[in-house]
């Protein structure tokens, strides 16, 4: 009876190998259908002609249509700026709420909270009215103000910052550091793990976004790459396979690769920062 | 001023930062949204007055914004029960001795790192009629080509199955945390007790998962309302508003039709649904799932 069981067992084991590899080539094909086409030529490409010669045509052509190089740049800043924006205004944030049990912070947290729900994207209406009142239409810093102060980043550095321990601020104290002595040589080296999470939510986050990007930029000089994809990727504008292909990898390549080189602290991150 | 009232003050400027971005962009524009929701639509020769709830009225009589919140609705119902099953599978297949079980993980997650505009580009080309790959697959079942974005019937769809793609990795991986807290002494156990895969699952594992999947949910629930990238590229919300979802609407109404304050009474309906699931997750949700 028993000898049965473990090979209906063992049986079952083989064919969720089965399943998970299925499902994993499944999963996977889209997007190597996407750099295999960019590689080819759209009419290979159409006809599915797997053994076709490799190009390069297709990522000239769509770097002569549109400036991507110029739009990557635009993509960089944006996200680099944003990213050390965020960390100097979420970390102080964060250590004024894990340190200072000042008058009205329970009501001042629980405000920052409320973007947690309401993100910027959703008032794009009277956030593109106050920019273009502050001049920051069509500037990349305008694409950032409304994401600098982040409430996650706050949440999660402040929930770190709580957990460390209170012998080492003291101690610290001892040997003479001011405030932001501590917070320098105690809090922030301790919440390293913290900053890598956060950092690579944040860079993935921004990397990706589009619809305030979209509402905001109007030109060359300030769109990332996202809008500049948008606006080349119109079905109307007849554009072929191949080059839509290319230019959807010259987006994503960069990110792609960092992610497939740095696959575990990506993965450990986007975990980390979701059960904190 | 004595030592232990200095916290005070240098909380409050140590939070300033924060706090006048925070509320420069979303308290302020919060609340502004809903005051210009009770105005009507200045132009130079007519300034903006108040007209109460004629804004309201308006929408409730626009048969397009009932469209587009049915939408949204079955947007939500078509992808998130989809994503969610599809998750612990994933997560339950790669937390286990599998070979090659990173590059599975990774075949998973990566739909996970790429811009929605970017999956909208690949899949466009999966959906075209005729030359597009479903057609093309199809074709050699003996099936005619089917524009399946410009079809009412089947955009939605077409649109659901490509966003269960993209997110399923990403909820996976909260499984996987999940999964990784659970003492392998229970299956043992289970296995012991000659309870079967499926009874262990239903009776063991999916109630230990329940706080993961309530917070999966959420988000899951707010991504539906947030994430419209790919009606840009795929469908503009056509044909006729059949893939038109809430968040484009407003885009729409506010940037293409330039009508700023219908835009606002649209937003403050979208505010109220994320003001609506944040109290229910704070006081039916938190309170159901710690139950442990």
């Amino acid at each position: 009876m028993t000898g049965t069981r473990l090979t209906s067992r063992d049986f079952a084991d083989y064919l969720e190998i089965v399943a998970a590899w299925v499902l994993a080539i499944l999963w996977i094909s889209p997007l190597l259908y996407a750099i295999w086409a960019a590689f080819h030529s759209s009419h290979h490409a159409i006809n599915f002609e797997l053994l076709s010669p490799l190009t390069l045509d297709n990522f000239r052509e769509a770097m002569s249509q549109a400036p991507f190089l110029r739009y990557g740049l635009n993509t960089f800043i944006l996200v680099s700026m944003l990213l050390t924006a965020q960390l100097i205004v979420c970390t102080l944030a964060a250590y004024a709420f894990a340190r200072f049990d000042f008058r009205g912070s329970e009501i001042a947290f629980a405000l920052v909270l409320v973007q947690l729900m309401i993100t910027p994207e959703i008032l794009i209406v009277e956030n593109y009215g106050t920019l273009a009142k502050l001049g920051f239409v069509d500037t990349i810093t305008g694409i950032g103000l409304p994401y600098m102060a982040s409430a996650f980043g706050i949440f999660l550095l402040r929930q770190t910052f709580k957990s460390t321990p209170k012998e080492l601020e003291e101690a610290a104290r001892l040997e003479g550091c001011g405030l932001f002595g501590i917070l320098f040589r105690v809090y922030i080296p301790l919440a390293r793990p913290t900053y890598l999470a956060y950092g690579l939510v944040s860079i993935s986050h921004h990397w990706n976004n589009f619809l305030w990007p979209l509402v905001i930029t109007n030109s060359v000089e300030t769109r990332p790459l996202t809008v500049g994809l948008g606006v080349f990727g119109a079905p109307e504008s007849g554009v072929d396979w191949s080059i839509i292909s290319a230019a959807t990898l010259l987006s994503v390549a960069p990110l792609l690769i960092a992610f497939l080189l740095f696959q575990r602290q990506f993965v450990q991150s986007f975990m980390y920062a979701g059960i904190k | 001023m004595s030592r232990a009232n200095m916290r005070h003050v240098y909380g409050w400027l140590l939070l300033m930062p924060a706090a006048i971005l925070l509320v420069a962009f979303t308290h302020y524009p919060t609340i502004a949204t809903i005051i210009d929701s009770f105005f009507s639509k200045g132009n130079p020769v007519r300034p903006s007055r108040f007209i109460g709830l004629d804004n309201y009225r308006l929408m409730t009589d626009d048969p397009i914004f009932w469209k587009v919140l049915a939408n949204n609705m079955w947007f939500a119902i078509g992808t998130i029960p989809t994503s969610i099953a599809l998750a612990i599978a994933m997560a339950l297949m790669v937390n286990k001795a599998l070979p090659g079980r990173s590059l599975v993980r990774m075949a998973y997650f990566t739909p996970t790192i790429l811009p929605m505009i970017a999956v909208a580009n690949i899949w466009l080309f999966f959906y075209t009629p005729d030359i597009g790959l479903i057609d093309q697959v199809a074709g050699l079942f003996g099936f005619s080509g089917h524009n399946w974005l410009g079809d009412p019937d089947t955009v939605l769809p077409a649109i659901i199955i490509m966003t269960i793609w993209k997110e399923a990795g990403f909820f996976m991986i909260f499984y996987l945390a999940a999964l990784q807290q659970i003492p392998p002494e229970l299956a043992e156990a289970a296995r012991l007790e000659g309870a079967s895969r499926w009874y262990y699952f239903r009776r063991v594992l999916f109630p230990l998962l329940m706080p993961t999947t309530l917070f999966v949910l959420i988000n899951a629930v707010l991504n539906s309302f947030k994430l419209v990238d790919h009606l840009f590229v795929l469908t503009k919300g056509g044909p006729d508003n059949a893939s038109n979802l809430l968040l484009y609407y407003i885009f729409e109404s506010a940037f293409s039709y330039f009508d700023t304050t219908y835009a606002a009474t649209l937003t403050v309906v979208l505010l109220g649904l994320l003001a609506f699931m944040a109290l229910a997750q704070f006081f039916v949700l938190d309170r159901r799932v710690h139950y442990r």
